[in-house]
């Protein structure tokens, strides 16, 4: 398994290359050094003497890829996307183009984003499973119809509809919890049970509907009638057998996500005022700040790497036929 | 800068000289001891207090002095913040500013929150005791003398949605709201007179209304480099022609329509490049663009769009067809609204023009592309506008003085409109103290400016503000940001509303936990019935 592991790693860093190499040319399509300095020093009264100083600060004076004017490796090295990319691979972020440390912002905002995104994870994949396995248990009773037309009902409507909705009767009318904002310590509780709670519900409808039809598919089988046959009581059947034989597909769709809960939600965070990481790649866009977009979309990768390989690992702990060779 | 203050460009050059002996023997981030280069243009009168000499004469200095790059700054912190490894720890004087305001940022952290907190060392200021017409009656001038900053602590939270910034607001939780197109109707009544003030709903809430005219203006530019629409023509009959062609458009595109329907009404229509509350600007009869505008019973009203077809005649566009050509009149405006939400106001553009008969084709472009075609002087007509810096006639003039050419030297002068005589009569005028001779001046330039119109004068937007009545001494400032020392908040009034508008409802946590038993019982029921019928059954 570990050499499994390792080779997966390999595979992964000309992938890293490829991402970046695509988000610095797509970024470089739209934006000029010369815009960025704009941007950065403002509209009015910009000389070109106070673009270049800007430029030459940043390592921005450089050609974009190939340097002509240098001579041997320095063709490539002294170009912006070798100075830029290569320490991204051991995690050095570098500084946006405010001077600020973006290893130190994404630190910072990691928190409030795993404030949110790990209960609504956990809570979410609680009552999803369970709530499936419910519909699973009466299927083709007139529970299993009303609970599927909830379902079709919750998925159909826009999750902006929950959280302007939630917002508007929760906080606004009945002024239970806040509306938004955030605070350190435990204080964060009552500024995230609203969020976590609307997150939770916009993405029960999708999830229960297709972990039913996976439990759906895992009661038909020969097993589940032996353990019928053997007495067991049908929650048993269901939460022993069922939800064990169902678990690959499930871990395809929850592993993967997991490493992803680090890099927030934008909308949630925006309307909640999550001071987290949801709209840092956002704001760099806006800002032209590449420095941070190109971190963004490198830790991005990364961590959707981790997790298809996480994901990998995770069929050999449910199904022990499975081997990762 | 160093074009006024005597000896700072040689100060520049010596700390430069300085900067690059410092990287030669490798310490090119060393700080650098600015109290050691001399300045000649300045001079140490006390602690307190120093001297700065400028060449000539220019105004507008007082106005720099106002400005956030001439904010005293300790060397001390200085040299605290220049020490090696303070930047690569995020430690920075621009994050962790030393100053000698009234309050100290206290926690930075703009994604989240940013609190001000009173100043202990603060030197002390008195509250005005005297101020403008009304303001003693509006009653601003009841806390003369006190010691000022009234307030101890101010928090800045970041919203980055409307939505629940206007809630919190109307909750109390927040004092002061600007007001978005969408809540715009909710919060403020229009009267027939043209009046803004809140609404009844606002009104039971205490909520009061700020409204003033901004030091800024939008206007259409027509790039004066351009062949059909600008006026660099050598031919002299050439730039009568697009003279003309300029006045018609500026008479059909109707601002008055625009800033009821994409602004709320919010603005009032430019009448020259000078909004008011800026020496130079005229109200009334007076201070019309005659070009644009008849004065009929006490008020302004547009030229009617026979005077503008005529106009574009005269032009040589007989049928809206170039008279020598008979090719269709075709212009092209470039702006950044390009999104969905910008469709209706484009299609107003056009139909702006199409009064006229005159295609317009909209080319909408990202705003660095924009801006590279400004700079280069190939957009033709293309939207804009300007935020004043200070409140000076000059730094609205300037931006047609032909020195400041975009195109041309990198300047201020986005339509690179150019006017021997106007800019003869600007550098006179820049010079100038306010008063009659300046607004003589200021007039010609302005009248100049109307004939010519290298801009479709748009508005002059307005800013409304909304705050509670737990807030006083508030008066609207569009250029000073030094508000906040004279304001006074009453907090236990404001904790008593916010107790009594923000009671909790209680009822529908247990009408949801009835909901939820009522859903799971019978789910409970059948199962229990279903296991037992199983086991009998089996």
């Amino acid at each position: 398994m570990i050499a499994y592991i390792i080779r997966r790693l390999l595979y992964a860093i000309p992938i890293l290359v490829g991402v970046n190499l695509l988000t610095f040319a797509l970024f470089f399509v739209v934006n000029t050094p010369d815009d960025m300095a704009r941007m950065q020093l403002g509209i009015k009264r910009v000389t070109p003497e106070a673009i270049q100083k800007w430029k030459v600060e940043r390592g921005y004076d450089k050609p974009l890829v190939y340097n002509t004017g240098a001579e041997g490796v320095g063709k490539i090295t002294r170009t912006i996307f070798y100075e830029k990319s290569v320490k991204l691979f051991v995690l050095d972020f570098g500084r946006a183009d405010d001077g600020r440390d973006i290893g130190h912002e994404i630190r910072t905002r990691m928190g409030p984003s795993l404030a949110i995104a790990v209960p609504v994870f956990l809570l979410g994949l609680f009552v999803t499973v369970t709530f499936a396995l419910l519909l699973a248990f009466f299927r083709a009773t007139y529970l299993d119809f009303w609970g599927v037309v909830a379902c079709v009902a919750l998925m159909s409507i826009s999750s902006l509809f929950y959280i302007i909705g939630g917002q508007y009767l929760v906080s606004k009318v009945w002024h239970l919890v806040p509306i938004s904002g955030y605070a350190g310590g435990l204080d964060a509780a009552r500024f995230l049970i609203l969020p976590v709670m609307i997150s939770m519900v916009a993405g029960i409808g999708s999830s229960t509907r297709w972990y039913r039809t996976i439990f759906l598919e895992e009661i038909g089988k020969d097993y589940v009638r032996t353990a019928r046959a053997k007495g067991l009581s049908e929650l048993a059947v269901l939460f022993h057998h069922v939800l064990k034989n169902a678990m690959i597909p499930i871990l395809t769709g929850v592993v993967v996500v997991i490493p992803l809960l680090f890099m927030g939600s934008l909308l949630v965070e925006s309307f909640f005022g999550i001071p987290g990481l949801g709209s840092y790649t956002i704001d760099a866009i806006n800002a032209q700040d590449f420095a941070v977009v190109r971190s963004m979309v490198f830790i991005g990768s990364v961590l959707y790497i981790i997790g298809l390989l996480l994901t990998d690992l995770s069929y050999t702990l449910v199904d022990p036929r499975v081997r990762l060779q | 800068m160093s074009e006024y203050i005597v000896g700072l460009k040689d100060f520049a050059a010596a700390l430069k000289a300085e900067d690059h002996a410092l990287a030669a023997v490798g310490k090119g981030k060393a700080w650098l001891d600015l109290s050691k280069t001399p300045l000649a243009g300045v001079e140490l009168i006390d602690r307190y207090r120093y001297r700065i000499r400028i060449k000539g004469r220019y105004p507008q200095f007082a106005y720099w002095l106002a400005m956030n790059f001439f904010a005293p700054v300790p060397i001390e912190a200085d040299r605290f913040f220049a020490q090696p490894g303070m930047v690569e720890k995020n430690l920075t004087l621009d994050w962790y500013p030393v100053g000698t305001g009234p309050y100290m940022l206290t926690e930075n952290n703009p994604n989240a929150r940013m609190v001000l907190e009173r100043n202990p060392n603060f030197r002390g200021e008195a509250y005005p005791g005297e101020g403008e017409e009304g303001d003693r009656a509006a009653g601003l001038l009841t806390d003369a003398g006190g010691r000022i900053p009234f307030i101890d602590k101010v928090v800045f939270s970041r919203e980055r949605e409307g939505i629940p910034y206007w809630n919190k607001f109307l909750q109390g939780y927040y004092d002061f709201s600007g007001i978005s197109s969408d809540s715009f109707d909710q919060a403020v009544r229009i009267s027939v007179e043209g009046e803004a003030s809140v609404s009844p709903e606002m009104k039971a809430k205490g909520i009061k209304l700020e409204s003033s005219v901004g030091t800024a203006t939008r206007y259409f530019a027509f790039n004066w480099l351009d062949p059909i629409v600008g006026g660099g023509q050598a031919d002299p009959a050439e730039r009568v022609r697009a003279r003309k062609l300029r006045q018609a458009i500026s008479i059909a595109i109707d601002w008055e329509e625009f800033i009821s329907i994409f602004a709320n009404g919010r603005g009032i229509p430019g009448q020259g490049p000078i909004p008011p509350g800026i020496f130079g600007f005229k109200s009334g009869g007076e201070g019309i663009n005659p070009v644009v505008y008849d004065w009929i019973d006490g008020a302004p009203r547009r030229k009617t769009l026979e005077r503008a077809k005529g106009l574009l005649s005269e032009a040589g566009y007989p049928n809206v067809r170039d008279a020598k050509s008979g090719q269709p009149l075709v212009l092209y405006l470039d702006t950044t609204d390009r999104g969905p939400g910008d469709k209706p106001r484009l299609d107003w553009y056009r139909k702006q023009f199409a009064k006229l008969s005159i295609q317009l084709e909209v080319r909408g472009t990202d705003y660095n592309r924009f801006q590279e075609k400004v700079r280069k002087g190939a957009a033709q007509i293309f939207v804009w506008g300007w935020n004043a810096d200070y409140p000076d006639p000059e730094n609205f003039l300037f931006l047609f003085h032909a020195p400041q050419s975009r195109a041309r030297f990198q300047g201020e002068n986005a339509a690179n409109y150019s006017n021997p005589e106007y800019d003869r009569l600007f550098e006179q005028v820049k010079h100038m103290e306010n008063g009659p001779a300046r607004q003589a001046l200021i007039d010609r330039m302005l009248a100049i400016l109307r004939e010519d119109a290298p801009w479709s004068f748009g508005f002059h937007p307005k800013d409304y503000s909304l705050h509670h009545d737990w807030v006083s001494n508030l008066k609207p400032n569009n250029m000073a940001r030094n508000g906040l020392k004279y304001q006074k908040i009453d907090a236990a009034r404001r904790e008593k509303l916010r107790a009594e508008w923000n009671r909790p409802v209680l009822w529908p946590i247990g009408l949801l936990v009835a909901a939820l038993a009522a859903g799971v019982m019978p789910a409970v029921l059948s199962w229990r019935r279903r296991e037992r019928t199983l086991g009998r059954s089996q």
